[in-house]
């Protein structure tokens, strides 16, 4: 009965995450090949400027200029070309921070919640002082000692968002390593290493990769965010972040500078989420 | 007239398999009927339908439930709700999950009583105190103010039991009420459930796993396999001579210390496959109209 | 008949962290207050309790999954009571478990095969497929079962897994923790019977622990009755339902409901 129950309920689960892992990851392939071939792709120099095409409204409305496929900004550069410029940016900071993030906080998690005694006493204790420092001021003064940049923007993230993979794998490590499974390799002669790799990080990761996807998403929002503030890379490189920035400033004369970026960046972060419940629904052996 | 008569209710996952299969039986005033079964058989399904507490992925298919007289079945739902409430009440399996862990016992026994029922405060908080007393838990003002955490699983099953008898139902399910506990606690438990339903008069349909707990608390009993009633029968007549081969093998595969030759005998296979043809024949039928 | 194990004077106490106080250690509650018993080699023995009595502690001190506070535990002849995990390694492949919970003590994430093939390639088995293969018949699961999960099996599958996974070592010991105490009437029956036979043909040495004096009548020799971490009796098991000494032994017989509406209790 409970099992027939499991048994409905899995298919179910099953096509939407197909679905939704096909949607997520077709829109996150398409940004990579973009952003990858962008100098190819882009129709337009995404920094030339050209004050007589200022403002050019896209092409499905009056007064729009064949060659500007969602118009201009004020200083009349080309907004698609910009777009297809910084999803270069966005990805970069998304897989690199995402990545990099992971690695250090699933691992710290991981010995912390499986190891417990004083390994996670001292790591419990960094992650509540680490959770102290409000997050944006943190990041901010960060990138102000670093100096903007690419690389300043990922350390800033990584060294910030660390915690969120640490609490949470800890607990999940936690938990898994009460199971009789673990209690069991030790009665077969595992050493605790191997436990750990073995046993516990496979049931662990469906969580990391969730957490791995959501924090690629968290990324490019904190990257766009720090561009709208002016502190990620230089002003001229185009970033979604600067572009919702300009775009705010002339936003009843030119809504396109300021509403194409928006909905690219809204669409690249749900892609993450939902690109992160996807795998793990598919990926599940006891959901599968 | 029995309190409780369920005639020919069939169950089934949304679009799928059915989980039971036109099941008939009926629960008079002041009896108590076990329902028996291996896991899966459908036996704690009964007990939710007939308490509306059927998960949302499964629907009813045919057949009526009347609970003194009228098909709850056919009730709207705010109706059926209401009739529910004031009439039956349930024993759950796990007492540590049953009551909440972050409310006092005392709230948890009369919010009930105040908010739907509407007795007074003062009322409700006497029928408390007077509950508490009838399930044998000595100071019933501490544990009133207690939290579940601070009492023993025993303790908290006796509570439970308290709180089903509280609104005086006419019927009670028990579903599983002593599974989680020490034979020495079951002991306990079972005597005092059997006490206070013979006190009250209440209908009570016990739904367990084990033929010798249906020896000790049960008059009737209904035997099930795949969500099909195998036997209908009364307890002397069962435990004298099962008619159906399936309960004979079960009540054969059911521990008996005293006779160490006896029990424990695994279901024969020949047996799981007749009452298997049994339920295919079954399905066929329905099947066909 | 020399004894594999022998227990003297075995206490064990465990941090009680629901009455940690805010600042400082947690107190620390008795489990096991001193008991002393020997298992020889060969025998069946019922270990019998209700919750809170200490049998699932005991079990899991004997194969060292917990680490005693006082006494001495010798297995064999050695004494593992306090001995380290790297020295104890090498003994693990001799004494082994089968859990209570047959869910969540198979991984979910590895296959059957890999359940049981982990534990011989940790201990330097050699043909291990045929181990798994032999190991999965002598449970009497079919061959093709290697490739399946745990959630795709029944309860009374995972748990022939669980003592496949034990047998596959070839130990000299088997503690078996409640193994049938989640599993319906009939699969419990062809558990015991399986267990039954493996004792049997394997000459294994087993430690029963169940909170169910009936299952422990059906398969064991000998049977220790635990009360609150004490042994309050020890005795073959024919005479201890022929005649229970002690007083919790009498209540926790009296209390088992036989499938017979002839007995009434009072």
């Amino acid at each position: 009965m409970a099992e027939a129950k499991a048994i409905d309920g899995r298919s179910l689960v099953r096509r939407r995450a197909g679905l939704r892992l096909w949607l997520s990851a077709s829109w996150l392939g398409l940004l990579c090949l973009v952003a990858l071939f962008a100098p190819w792709i882009a129709p337009k120099d995404p920094l030339a400027q050209d004050l007589f095409l200022g403002r050019l409204p896209p092409f499905w409305m009056p007064g729009a200029e064949p060659g500007y496929l969602l118009g201009t900004d004020s200083l009349g550069r080309d907004v698609l070309s910009r777009i297809v410029h910084g999803a270069r940016v966005a990805l970069a900071v998304a897989l690199i921070a995402g990545t990099i993030t992971c690695l250090i906080g699933a691992t710290l998690g991981l010995l912390a919640g499986f190891l417990r005694g004083w390994v996670d006493m001292i790591i419990s204790r960094m992650i509540d002082i680490w959770m102290a420092f409000p997050p944006v001021l943190f990041s901010i003064l960060l990138i102000a000692v670093l100096g903007p940049g690419l690389v300043s923007i990922i350390i800033a993230i990584v060294v910030i968002d660390w915690t969120r993979f640490a609490r949470v794998v800890r607990a999940e490590a936690m938990a898994q390593g009460a199971m009789d499974y673990v209690a069991s390799a030790r009665v077969a002669g595992r050493g605790r290493p191997g436990t750990m790799v073995r046993e516990i990080l496979p049931n662990v990761l469906p969580t990391i990769v969730v957490l791995l996807t959501l924090e690629m998403g968290i990324a490019v929002i904190v990257e766009a965010i720090l561009s709208f503030v002016n502190l990620s890379i230089s002003t001229d490189d185009p970033t979604w972040g600067g572009m919702i920035s300009e775009g705010r400033t002339s936003v009843h004369q030119a809504w396109w500078v300021l509403v194409f970026p928006l909905v690219t960046l809204f669409l690249t972060v749900l892609a993450f989420s939902q690109l992160g419940e996807g795998l793990k629904d598919r990926f599940d052996p006891v959901l599968r | 007239m029995s309190f409780l008569s369920i005639r020919n209710l069939s169950v089934r996952l949304k679009k799928g398999q059915p989980l039971l299969r036109r099941v008939s039986l009926d629960v008079s005033a002041g009896e108590v009927r076990g329902l028996v079964g291996e896991s899966g058989a459908g036996k704690s399904m009964i007990g939710k339908a007939v308490l509306g507490i059927l998960p949302p992925s499964i629907e009813v298919t045919e057949g009526e439930i009347l609970l003194d007289g009228v098909d709850l079945l056919r009730l709207p739902p705010a109706l059926r709700r209401k009739r529910i409430g004031a009439l039956a009440a349930l024993i759950p399996q796990d007492p540590l999950t049953a009551l909440n862990p972050s409310h006092r016992i005392g709230p948890q026994i009369t919010d009930r009583l105040v908010d739907i029922l509407g007795w007074t405060r003062a009322n409700a908080d006497a029928r408390a105190r007077e509950l508490l007393s009838e399930v044998q838990i000595p100071d019933p003002d501490r544990v009133l103010r207690s939290y579940p955490h601070e009492l023993s699983g025993g303790m908290r099953q006796r509570i439970l039991i308290a709180s089903a008898f509280a609104a005086e139902p006419k019927l009670i399910v028990a579903d599983e009420p002593t599974t989680a506990l020490d034979v020495t606690v079951q002991k306990q438990i079972l005597k005092l459930i059997a006490g206070m339903q013979t006190r009250h008069g209440t209908a009570l349909l016990f739904v367990t796993h084990d033929l010798g707990v249906v020896s000790k608390v049960c008059q009737k009993l209904s035997v099930l396999y795949a969500g099909m009633v195998v036997e209908d029968t009364s307890v002397a007549d069962f435990f004298a001579a099962p008619r159906h081969a399936y309960s004979a093998a079960l009540l054969a595969a059911t521990p008996k210390y005293t006779d160490p030759a006896a029990g424990l005998q695994p279901v024969p296979e020949a047996v799981i496959a007749a009452v298997q043809a049994e339920v295919a024949a079954f399905d066929r039928r329905a099947a066909h109209g | 008949m020399a004894d594999l194990y022998s227990i003297e004077a075995l206490r064990l106490s465990l941090a009680d962290m629901t009455a940690k106080p805010l600042f400082g250690a947690a107190p620390h509650i008795e489990i096991l207050r001193g008991l002393s018993f020997t298992i020889p080699r060969g025998a069946v023995v019922g270990i019998v309790g209700g919750s809170g009595s200490g049998k699932s502690t005991l079990g899991r001190a004997l194969v060292r999954l917990l680490e005693p506070s006082g006494g001495a535990i010798r297995f064999d002849g050695t004494d593992i009571t306090h001995l380290p995990e790297a020295a104890l390694r090498p003994l693990r492949r001799r004494f082994q478990m089968i859990f209570q919970d047959p869910m969540s003590s198979l991984n979910p994430r590895h296959r059957v095969a890999t359940i049981i093939a982990e534990p011989l390639r940790l201990h330097g088995f050699d043909a291990i497929p045929d181990r798994v293969a032999r190991a999965l018949d002598h449970v009497g699961l079919p061959a093709h079962f290697a490739s399946r999960y745990p959630h795709e099996l029944s309860g009374g599958q995972r748990q022939r897994v669980g003592i496949a996974r034990a047998i596959a070592l070839e130990p000299d010991f088997i503690l078996a923790d409640e193994i049938v105490s989640g599993l319906d009437v009939s699969s419990q029956a062809q558990v015991l019977n399986l267990l039954e036979r493996l004792v049997g043909d394997l000459g294994l040495t087993l430690a029963f622990i169940s909170h169910d004096l009936s299952v422990i009548r059906r398969l064991c020799q000998r049977t220790i009755v635990l009360h609150r971490g004490e042994i309050v009796e020890d005795r073959p098991t024919a005479d201890l339902f022929a005649d229970p000494q002690a007083a919790y032994t009498r209540e926790l017989l009296e209390a088992i409901p036989l499938p017979d509406p002839a007995q009434v209790w009072t």
